[in-house]
């Protein structure tokens, strides 16, 4: 994400709105190939769906283990196989940096779903969808994030992001989850304001979105350190009351009890709204990566 | 270090560390100066540790500009290119000095290039650059306090977490 600039991103925003609901088959001879090498269900189907949506098709796996990787293939070389087979490749993996690596070695395009704790990029593009739809700026915001700060790569790819606009943000993670240093460091060079606490009620008051996220066990390798964090934080009707009614709710998905279900129908809830722009995101991104505009 | 070199030495009375590795006292070769103190060392390991001639440390040496610097006299050898990056993210000041007949026939200090391929080893052990048929890629951010970031996994690192390969 550190490659776009404020202006692309308002003009790629834009640019996908037009998308919403737009189901044209522009793609039709296209295909996207798709290279889960770490399990996505979201990532994956929104993809799928978009490119099917807009009459593309989709080759590839969803898991490493089917795929040539797992008889010692190297990446590079099953890039330059895959590319024969498709017009766009979609690639998750556990390493990061692995979509770049992957972007150097074809002339297709690439398209990130997530390398390791590093970047989700089209998370965030969906996720700064999703907050202009339901706050109707990107400036001016007061934006709290909540849970797995150090892990989270949709937080950290978001926060870098909204280094781009001028808003206020709260870091709210127990010591062991704190945002890493460098993305720290990041928004003081950006002049970014924000501060950091473990106290959910000392800073969430009068926040304007509270993006939550949940704490990734797979992330951890000592299983005791987990359990001494996976509850640290629980959103209820309650606590978004404390704090001050007009909230809007996020979350990537999938969730567990970072928020409760009788949030679901609170109104400022919009963690299934990011589900369904993600759709209309990525539909964007395929059309302008294929060069192949809306008719 | 000629002989001439190491009596005028010893004549001073005051024990002047600089005037111990002059550079006209070397025939052939290279010196390396105004090294960051205390960095000598570890620029001789990244030198490989193999020299034909003579090889002259000076640690710890008084400086007019940074107070304290180290400098290596290395006789006979000049540097490659990669040898001088690598000496340049240890050492970004340093000044390198090529001699022929005891004449500096080329000073400079070296610019860090926006993109070091080949020269670091990324720490973080989920970084693709580590796996072993990918040449490692950082950009320069900083030359000085040096700050260079992963092309792959983008995690920055500040000159102390720097592992050279």
């Amino acid at each position: 994400m550190r490659d776009f600039s404020r202006e692309e991103l308002l003009a790629f925003l834009d640019e996908a709105a037009q998308f919403e609901g737009y189901d044209q088959p522009i793609l039709r001879g296209k295909v996207m190939g798709s290279l889960f090498f770490e399990p996505s269900t979201r990532t994956n189907l929104s993809f799928s769906s978009a490119v099917q949506r807009l009459g593309g098709a989709v080759v590839g796996f969803a898991d490493a283990k089917v795929s040539s990787t797992a008889k010692g293939e190297s990446l590079v070389d099953t890039i330059r196989v895959v590319e024969n087979y498709c017009d766009v490749i979609l690639i998750r993996h556990p390493l990061e940096g692995a979509a770049r690596l992957a972007a150097e070695s074809t002339e297709l395009p690439v398209i990130n779903a997530g390398d390791g704790t590093n970047q989700h990029p089209s998370q965030t593009l969906l996720d700064l969808y999703t907050i202009r739809a339901r706050r109707g700026r990107l400036d001016n915001l007061k934006i709290a994030f909540v849970g797995d700060l150090k892990y989270s790569r949709t937080v950290h790819s978001l926060i870098e992001t909204l280094t781009h606009f001028d808003n206020e943000i709260f870091l709210i993670s127990p010591p062991t989850l704190r945002m890493p240093p460098e993305f720290i460091e990041e928004l003081d060079a950006r002049g970014t304001a924000w501060r950091e606490d473990e106290d959910f009620f000392a800073v969430a008051s009068d926040v304007d979105i509270l993006y939550t996220t949940r704490i990734q066990q797979e992330r951890f390798p000592d299983p005791v350190e987990y359990e001494k964090v996976k509850n640290a934080y629980r959103i209820d009707r309650a606590s978004i009351e404390r704090i001050g009614g007009n909230v809007t709710v996020m979350h990537p998905l999938p969730r567990l009890n970072e928020i409760s279900r009788d949030l679901d129908d609170y109104p400022g809830s919009a963690y299934f709204d990011q589900a369904r722009n993600g759709v209309t995101v990525r539909k964007a991104v395929l059309s302008m990566l294929l060069g192949v505009p809306r008719t | 270090m000629t002989d001439a070199t190491e009596k005028a030495a010893e004549r001073r009375p005051d024990g002047a560390p600089e005037s111990l590795i002059k550079v006209s006292a070397l025939r052939e070769g290279t010196v390396i100066d105004h090294l960051v103190a205390g960095t000598a060392l570890k620029v001789l390991s990244v030198l490989g540790m193999r020299f034909d001639g003579a090889v002259m440390v000076g640690l710890n040496l008084d400086s007019r500009k940074a107070g304290r610097k180290d400098i290596i006299k290395i006789e006979r050898r000049e540097l490659t290119p990669a040898e001088v990056a690598r000496i340049a993210l240890i050492s970004p000041r340093a000044t390198f000095s090529i001699i022929r007949d005891f004449k500096v026939v080329r000073k400079f200090t070296p610019e860090l290039p926006e993109l070091v391929e080949g020269l670091i080893r990324c720490p973080n052990p989920s970084c693709i650059s580590n796996a072993s048929w990918v040449s490692s890629k950082f950009t320069v951010l900083r030359a000085d306090p040096l700050r260079v970031r992963c092309h792959y996994c983008e995690r920055s690192l500040k000159k102390e977490e720097i592992e050279l390969l």
